[in-house]
């Protein structure tokens, strides 16, 4: 449905070019809800604004439905009513100027959309706000966190998209309202057939709403597959460590030193400044230490079977 | 339809309860309304003769009497009518060119803000030289160069005050651009104008409006500054009014009422308008005012 | 004699359109030596009560009851007395803290201010004590040169956390000090606050949005609900209310194959502190209320071992 082909984007700041997304391959199937996930600064956000067509790739293509992604006008609005947005703030999403009803009647105006009332209450009760026609005039300030995700998610809905992309959906959310937005996202999947792509540093997130979850570090997808395989059993010592620092795991594996720096990427695996394994020279114990500092590793495919970019499990294979 | 209006007359009615509060702004309204007013029904009562300078009937330079209430200028025409028919000019220019200023630097501020990258820096490029211009030395060669008319004073005022209400809506636009809002917008699909005319211009509105307030009070003063330089529309306005005591003599002759009356009106119709303009800041201005709202 | 004891807060904001009740009766205590979580979402009132136990709150806000701090009542001390307590007994890590730094001083200086104010140290002991400061909380000794901007997240939380020991306070009270942070970071602020308390007997109130955070670090746990603590307990028990049991099922144990394909969440938005349901205020989303929630107020009672929970239902077998 939703492709990346080896996708870079470079930003060039200060002198130094940063590369944000460094090679990705990563697809989003029809009916499918893909999470990925990472921390502040790994280029997840600037992979789902590529996705989006919002950044221009420096290399690589987005393909969607079997076509690369244009950046000409035309075919790119026409994209956008297939593929919507869904940001963190929910607040900020929303102009405070404008009622709630002109903020899910955006997308239909802008495309010249027919019946706009009519498109607009289905939207908002597809979006779990019943009676739409008592949210029509309220302002956002008067609404609660969650119902402004709802009316965003609405905005997104009325363009009768076919995938979503949604990036950090419920970080901003208090925890008793972020299952229920959480719960419509799946009933969105379900009932109406929409893929999503959720970009997420929740690990949780991915446990509880999606099919398949990559995890990115330093501008490339070091690991993914399906939920189940790769958060209960995961192969790449970064997924252990983001795993192992959830309050319930029983060993923690905490990584030392800063988030890095996209504009000085680490040769060889992007990662083995603060690979644990490296450090506890298990990694030396497996004859692949000078690979770890030295060897670049492949960029991995957008298959939906588990892949990890990493040294060791490349010997054990 | 009926939605849009439906929330544009509860803001309406919910600004006009905040303006209200405003004692000072609701002052300032009140005289601003008188003298549009009256500018607008002079020709209901006088027409343009009482500036000519053949009719004037009563005595040269009289203090204020009965028959002329506030006395006489240099060839015996009364004051008060001259003031009356020159407020005309004055808010005309004042307005006009308040209204020209705002759309070019609207226009400009908002491209500068929206077009980053060559647009916006040669668009700034030219505002900052505009903005280092003396402007009135500038606005006296224009209107030398074009010739003295209504039109010419306008624009000649108009074409050089613009810059700074650029810069500020630039600024603004800017500050909305970063907003995610934006970013959703351009999701969905908006285009440029899409963008700058349903979420840029809505938020640098309210900022537009008390700043033209302002823009007009400033105009007035510049259009009087200019007649007393000796370039005017050649039609009787506060400024040339000014300029005619100062040729005239008043000041030495004693005829205190030529020289204060225009004066006053100027003033107090500047003030109005400032009255007005911040009273408007205070209640549109979303970063002055509480955040509950 | 507990360390610190709250006998029947309530804080309450005069506002132009009436009062505000952002706590409503709130009795805790800590053990010196304890760590305390505080858990409840925007809105419960989990920050003012914070910021009301050093009296930080703006003047608008109205506090009754008693805070006893050591066995002192902080509403009744006198100005100069509550800055002299403030840093030296008990002292604050902000919510955002990273923001709280001055950009145009140097780090070391910042966490020496209060020792300096206070005449607790001359400038030469003060230097050498944030060395050791800063070599507490993991940073190298000359970083205190470094201006905040220089530093990163996670490294500036740290920083807040030394200024926090500078005075030796016996409690810290923590209000969401990892939330802006990174997972990894996260991680390492948490690792350093649990060798913290373990290890200089210093007590904490930790307040969080984040359940499962306060419980890995806390020895107990109250949860806030619309200003009021709805239960109380040890942290490594299961709740007994319905509302504690929602928010610990919200953020899912991965490997738990209930919760997968299946988020759980409650139903409703959080209440306007303004227009408080009538009764229990939870009653509205409570997936078990009985038809007397909606006019009875319920106080909090025995709910097991060291557990209260204000909830009709505890006590019997939910």
């Amino acid at each position: 449905m939703l492709e990346a082909n080896n996708l870079a984007v470079e930003f060039a700041g200060r002198g130094r070019r940063a590369r944000a997304v460094d090679g990705v391959n990563l697809s989003v199937g029809a009916g499918e809800i893909v999470a990925l996930v990472g921390e502040s600064g790994c280029g997840k956000t600037t992979l789902a604004r590529t996705l989006l067509g919002l950044e221009r790739p420096t290399s690589g293509e987005v393909r969607y439905d079997g076509s690369a992604l244009s950046h000409r006008g035309r075919a790119l609005k026409a994209y956008r009513r297939q593929v919507q947005l869904i940001l963190q703030d929910p607040m900020g999403s929303l102009n405070p100027r404008q009622t709630v009803y002109e903020a899910v009647a955006e997308g239909p105006r802008i495309h010249g959309l027919p019946d706009e009332e009519q498109v607009v209450a289905e939207a908002l009760s597809r979006a779990g706000l019943r009676p739409p026609e008592r949210f029509f005039l309220r302002y956002p300030h008067e609404l609660s966190g969650g119902q402004r995700q709802r009316v965003v998610i609405a905005g997104a809905l009325a363009l009768n998209p076919k995938v979503l992309i949604a990036d950090e959906p419920v970080a901003s959310l208090d925890a008793s309202v972020r299952g229920e937005i959480l719960a419509l996202l799946l009933r969105l999947r379900n009932e109406l057939g929409l893929s999503a792509l959720v970009v997420t540093h929740d690990l949780g997130l991915a446990w509880n709403i999606a099919d398949r979850v990559a995890v990115m570090y330093l501008g490339r997808i070091v690991e993914s597959g399906p939920v189940e395989q790769i958060l209960t059993a995961p192969q790449h010592p970064y997924t252990q460590a983001l795993l192992s620092v959830l309050p319930e795991s029983p060993d923690r594996i905490v990584l030392t030193g800063e988030p890095p720096d996209p504009t000085r990427i680490p040769t060889g695996c992007r990662f083995h400044p603060r690979c644990q394994l490296l450090a506890s020279g298990k990694a030396a114990a497996a004859g692949i230490d000078t690979a770890c500092h030295s060897e670049p590793l492949p960029i991995l495919s957008s298959a939906a079977d588990p892949q990890t970019a990493c040294h060791l499990t490349l010997v054990d294979s | 339809m009926s939605i849009t209006w439906t929330r544009r007359q509860r803001a309406l009615r919910r600004f006009w309860a905040d303006f209200r509060t405003h004692r000072a702004g609701v002052v300032g309204l009140a005289i601003l309304v008188v003298a549009v007013v009256l500018a607008l029904a002079a020709p209901l009562f006088i027409d343009e003769g009482v500036t000519n300078v053949v009719r004037g009937t009563g005595e040269k330079l009289a203090p204020p009497s009965l028959d002329d209430p506030l006395g006489t200028d240099e060839s015996g025409r009364s004051v008060l009518l001259l003031i009356w028919w020159g407020s005309r000019t004055s808010l005309l220019i004042g307005f006009l060119a308040a209204l020209l200023s705002m759309v070019i630097g609207t226009v400009l501020g908002i491209a500068a803000g929206h077009f980053r990258g060559w647009i916006g820096a040669v668009i700034m490029r030219i505002t900052d030289w505009f903005l280092v211009l003396p402007s009135l030395v500038t606005a006296l060669v224009l209107a030398a160069i074009l010739g003295g008319s209504t039109a010419t004073i306008v624009i000649a005022i108009g074409v050089t005050s613009w810059p700074s209400t650029a810069r500020l809506i630039r600024a603004q636009t800017l500050a909305v651009e970063a907003r995610p809002y934006i970013e959703r917008s351009t999701a969905l699909g908006a285009g440029h104008w899409h963008i700058t005319t349903r979420h840029v211009l809505p938020n640098v509105a309210p900022l537009l409006l008390a700043s033209t307030t302002l823009e007009v009070a400033s105009a007035i003063v510049t259009e009087s500054t200019l007649a007393f330089l000796g370039v005017s529309a050649n039609k009787t306005s506060w400024g040339t009014m000014l300029r005619g005591s100062y040729d005239w003599g008043a000041a030495t002759s004693g005829a205190w009422w030529y020289i204060l009356l225009p004066g006053l009106c100027i003033v107090i119709v500047v003030l109005a308008f400032t009255l007005c303009g911040r009273a408007l800041e205070t209640v549109l201005n979303p970063r002055l005012r509480g955040a509950t709202r | 004699m507990s360390l610190l004891e709250l006998d029947d807060v309530s804080v309450t904001y005069k506002l132009a359109g009436g009062e505000l009740p952002a706590v409503r009766g709130v009795s805790l205590s800590l053990e010196a030596g304890e760590a305390v979580g505080v858990v409840g979402e925007s809105g419960s009132g989990k920050s003012t009560l914070a910021m009301a136990l050093l009296r930080l709150l703006p003047r608008d806000a109205r506090i009754s009851g008693r805070i006893l701090l050591d066995g002192e009542d902080v509403l009744a001390m006198s100005w100069g007395r509550l800055r002299a307590v403030r840093w030296a007994q008990a002292s604050i890590v902000f919510q955002g803290a990273q923001h709280g730094l001055n950009p145009v001083h140097r780090i070391g200086d910042q966490i020496a201010e209060p020792l300096l104010i206070h005449k607790l140290a001359s400038p030469d002991q003060a230097r050498r004590r944030v060395a050791e400061l800063l070599d507490q909380v993991g940073l190298p000794g000359w970083r205190a040169k470094s201006y905040p901007h220089e530093l990163s997240g996670g490294q500036r939380q740290r920083v807040m956390i030394a200024m926090a020991l500078a005075c030796e306070p016996r409690l810290i009270v923590a209000d969401e000090p990892t939330t802006a942070l990174d997972v990894m970071v996260q991680a390492q602020v948490l690792t350093l606050i649990r060798e913290l308390i373990a290890t200089d007997d210093i007590s904490l109130l930790m307040i969080s949005h984040d359940l499962s955070v306060l419980a890995d670090l806390c020895d107990r746990l109250a949860v806030m609900y619309a200003g009021r603590v709805v239960e109380t307990g040890p942290a490594d028990g299961t709740f007994t209310h319905p509302y504690s049991r929602a928010l610990a099922a919200a953020f899912p144990t991965i490997g738990d194959l209930s919760s997968r394909l299946a988020p759980k969440g409650l139903g409703g938005d959080p209440p306007d502190p303004l227009q408080l349901p009538s009764g229990c205020a939870f009653h509205p989303r409570c997936p078990v209320a009985l038809d007397t929630c909606s006019t009875v107020s319920i106080e909090l009672r025995p709910a097991g071992e060291r557990r209260t929970a204000a909830c009709v239902l505890a006590g019997e077998a939910v």
